[in-house]
């Protein structure tokens, strides 16, 4: 096996909730939603109406500039609700399942015979394209552009993460079919976590594998590419999940269709936390049905730091193997920032979380404060293993210089890769929102 | 606290815009953020939980580290007086005069900080920064017991409207606001901040009392007036806070626990000031030398500075005071970790070499601070310059 790649900084937030590896069986969502927010970059044209009969595979919407993207329906049924926004914004799509099978064979392809051109077509045609994410930027990626490398994480270390090594476990030889079509698009470099224990990710074929040891961002995918292959200007690459990467390859090697994902149902507030098999874009009411212990909480599509809020009879995101539900923390305290805190979770040492070893804490979305200018220093950097100043570029990011924003290295980052920055940060400044600011600009000026 | 959270929801729509009070909207807020954890949650787009800290938790970090210090400056000052005027006191006694001289000071420059804060805050329509609750307990520290509140009270309004409130508050200040405080009193009333008469406090002195700080002494080859014990203790005359290494180092090791303060900043300071020290007193120049007028040997200011032993120098005058509390305030010391060595050791290095090399000017701790706070900047550019020039090095060497 390769060499260790250990990182020192970063941050595991010990929050309440964890899943044992266990599945529990959810009946199968009646609706499922496609929502074009989850892809940036992607201007939606929807190709359906309310009340068209879709198969599982059948194009929804497309993108308005580049319309061989196309996002398709995961089952077979009919369209059931168009919901827009402000601006009539496309929110999401919604189909109703009609209980058909949700595999659809579209024909096995011997991925040796085929070159880029044709597998990325057939990725197209499919509706797997979205699958990957183009860096710089975290956008749904160009087929006509050239890519230094495709990126695979295969642990992710965020609060209360899905398990790889389980949820992959059945599907090696799709997982490894996968990557011999991602190797006909560019190089892939897979990274592990050095206890992972998934042959199907230590012995991949074809890929280079990088083991990697440390606190969480240490499975974030950007973290992994700044040590191993970092990315320069002007360079561009893909990134892809592992549950992805399976489906590719049921495609390629099956000719099957697959849109089953598993998803992890974790936090504080989940009576039975447990792995569900389920679909993708699936309603997570069935999975919430008696599983919320509390009535003021927050359901989140994805982990604690990145995910995004959805009501109780909202849809998993397009990317999102977990949903998470915690307390909602819309109360007054009094002294707060006086009090002990022995119960609360802190980076910092003025609480005393730091003393606690192991133990675990329920964390709720208060604040915990008001927002201040940059005060504290090196606290950013503690939970950042790149060579990165990040909080002179944010600094850069909001004078909107984008000179030093390059310079300063805002194609290496995504949200996801400083969502523990703006956890630990005291002025409580929303960088996730700062940096896609910068993403965007940098999209618009520079391309 | 329900009842009194059911007060402050009654009144507060009194504060909104369109309310009654609107103009006191920003005290309102703060008040009532300093009595209760805002209720604000996480919004879209973000992290939806996040570090129970917050800057009002590292401030009062702080303001606790400061605590031993203050204490024994309320003692210091009557202990220092009782010996001025011969008279024995109780410890109480003693206490008790120290407390009624730095109360004032202390209400003084909380009452003229908060108020210009809380003002300006209004003005822009934004929340009250907690920053001001350390300077305000800072600068009374690091005054004579003896300066008239008038200038503290102008020194503070200066200080806070000058040196932060112009620069855009807390967090944008280039300098720290506590010691541009205590440089303008030095520079506007030097009369009333250094001298043999100031430390204190009102009374006859007794015959032979010359009432010489430590550092004075030193420049006069007397440092022996003070044994080690005495000033590290801090039972020497001084600045209200600054005399104790003993009380500031216990504040010290609350701010490094808590890692409100930056152990690099502060060890550098040290190790700056010590080596630098040291070196003077292998190569400074001699003690005495020949006066050509008189023909005799005297005592030359350098030399005596110089040959001060250097453990002396780090606990006499405001060089703990100044390594632990100031040098290490985050906004306008270094933000780059390797900066923060240079920036420190330069400090250390800098105070040393101003009490040495400048006889008329003792104190070289608040000038070598400010000095760098004035490079800290500098140093970060050069320092984040390496990291830019990695990053363009690795797209010449892909090409």
């Amino acid at each position: 096996m390769s060499d260790v790649i250990k990182l020192k900084k970063g941050l595991d937030i010990r929050l309440a909730g964890r899943s044992e590896t266990v599945y529990s069986q959810v009946a199968a969502s009646e609706l499922y939603a496609i929502k074009p927010t989850d892809f940036h970059g992607l201007v939606p044209k929807v190709t359906v109406n309310v009340g068209d009969k879709v198969a599982a595979g059948s194009e929804l919407m497309h993108d308005k500039q580049h319309p061989e993207i196309k996002l398709v329906s995961p089952v077979s049924g009919e369209v059931v609700a168009v919901n827009r926004g402000e601006r009539r914004k496309v929110l999401e799509v919604v189909v109703k399942a009609d209980g058909a099978p949700q595999t659809v064979n579209v024909g096995a392809a011997d991925v040796k015979s085929l070159n880029r051109e044709q597998v990325i077509e057939k990725l197209l045609e499919t509706g797997a394209w979205p699958y990957f994410k183009q860096r710089p930027y975290n956008i749904v990626a160009d087929p006509n552009a050239q890519f230094k490398a495709i990126f695979i994480s295969t642990f992710d270390s965020a609060p209360l993460a899905p398990d790889y090594d389980f949820i992959i476990s059945g599907n090696e030889a799709d997982f490894q079919a996968g990557l011999d079509v991602l190797a006909k698009i560019a190089p892939v470099y897979v990274g592990i976590h050095n206890n992972g224990t998934s042959k199907a990710f230590s012995d991949a074929k074809g890929v280079t594998v990088t083991s990697f040891a440390g606190k969480h961002p240490a499975g974030c995918v950007g973290i992994q590419i700044n040590h191993v292959n970092p990315i320069n200007a002007g360079e561009k690459v893909l990134t892809i999940q592992p549950q992805e990467v399976v489906a590719i390859g049921k495609i390629f090697s099956k000719g099957e269709l697959d849109f089953s994902r598993v998803v992890v149902v974790v936090g504080s507030e989940i009576k039975r936390k447990s792995y569900v098999r389920t679909t993708l874009g699936a309603q997570v009411s069935n999975m919430l049905k008696d599983n919320i212990a509390s009535d003021n909480v927050r359901i989140i599509s994805g982990n604690v730091l990145t995910g995004t809020a959805i009501p109780a009879d909202g849809f998993l995101g397009f990317y999102d193997s977990q949903v998470t539900v915690i307390p909602e923390g819309d109360q007054y305290e009094f002294m707060g920032w006086l009090a002990p805190g022995f119960n609360k979770f802190s980076a910092s040492h003025t609480f005393t979380a730091w003393l606690t070893g192991n133990k675990e804490y329920v964390l709720n979305t208060n604040t915990h404060g008001e927002h201040r200018a940059f005060v504290m220093s090196n606290e950013l950097e503690k939970v950042l293993p790149m060579d990165i100043y990040p909080e002179f570029l944010f600094k850069a990011i909001m004078a909107q210089d984008i000179d030093k924003m390059i310079e300063l290295g805002i194609y290496e980052v995504v949200e996801e890769d400083i969502a523990l920055c703006e956890f630990v940060c005291t002025s409580k400044i929303a960088l996730q929102k700062v940096l896609r600011n910068g993403l965007d600009l940098m999209i618009k000026e520079v391309g | 606290m329900k009842a009194l959270r059911n007060y402050i929801d009654k009144v507060k729509p009194n504060f909104m815009p369109g309310g009654k009070y609107e103009k006191l909207r920003s005290t309102f807020g703060g008040f009532e953020t300093f009595l209760f954890t805002p209720n604000t949650t996480n919004q879209p787009g973000g992290v939806h939980v996040r570090d129970a800290v917050d800057l009002k938790r590292n401030i009062i970090v702080v303001v606790l580290a400061l605590i031993p210090a203050l204490l024994f400056g309320m003692y210091n000052t009557g202990y220092q007086h009782y010996h001025m005027t011969g008279e024995t006191a109780t410890f109480w006694e003693t206490f008790g005069y120290g407390f009624l001289t730095v109360l004032p000071l202390l209400i003084v420059t909380y009452v003229v900080g908060l108020g210009i804060e809380f003002s300006v805050a209004q003005m822009r329509g934004e929340e009250i920064n907690e920053g001001f609750l350390a300077t305000g307990m800072l600068i009374p520290l690091i005054v004579p017991a003896d300066v008239p509140l008038w200038m503290v009270a102008v020194a503070t309004a200066f200080s806070v409207i000058f040196a932060k409130e112009v620069f855009g508050g807390t967090g944008m200040n280039i300098w720290n606001p506590a010691l541009i405080a205590r440089a303008f009193l030095f520079f506007a009333y030097p009369s009333k901040m250094s001298g043999d008469s100031v430390w204190y406090g009102a009374g006859e002195a007794v015959d032979g009392f010359t009432g010489a700080t430590a550092l004075s002494l030193a420049g006069s080859g007397n440092y022996e007036t003070y044994s080690f014990n005495d000033a590290f203790l801090g039972f020497i005359p001084g600045s209200i806070g600054e005399t104790s290494a003993l009380a500031i180092l216990i504040g010290a090791v609350l701010l490094l626990c808590t890692g409100v303060a930056s152990w690099k900043t502060m060890c550098s300071v040290f190790v700056g000031g010590a080596v630098t020290a040291f070196l003077f007193n292998q190569f400074g120049p001699d003690i005495e030398c020949l006066n050509p007028e008189t023909g005799k040997m005297e005592i030359n200011a350098v030399g005596a500075m110089a040959h001060l032993p250097w453990m002396q120098h780090l606990v006499i005058g405001g060089f703990c005071f100044g390594a632990v509390f100031m040098a290490t305030d985050p906004v306008t010391s270094c933000r780059t970790e390797t900066g923060k060595y240079i920036f420190g050791l330069l400090i250390g290095a800098m105070a040393i070499i101003i009490r040495v090399l400048n006889p008329g000017y003792p104190e070289g701790m608040m000038l070598a601070i400010l000095l760098m706070n004035t490079f800290a900047p500098l140093i970060d550019h050069f320092i984040v310059g390496r990291n830019i020039a990695m990053r363009k090095n690795r797209v010449k060497a892909n090409k």
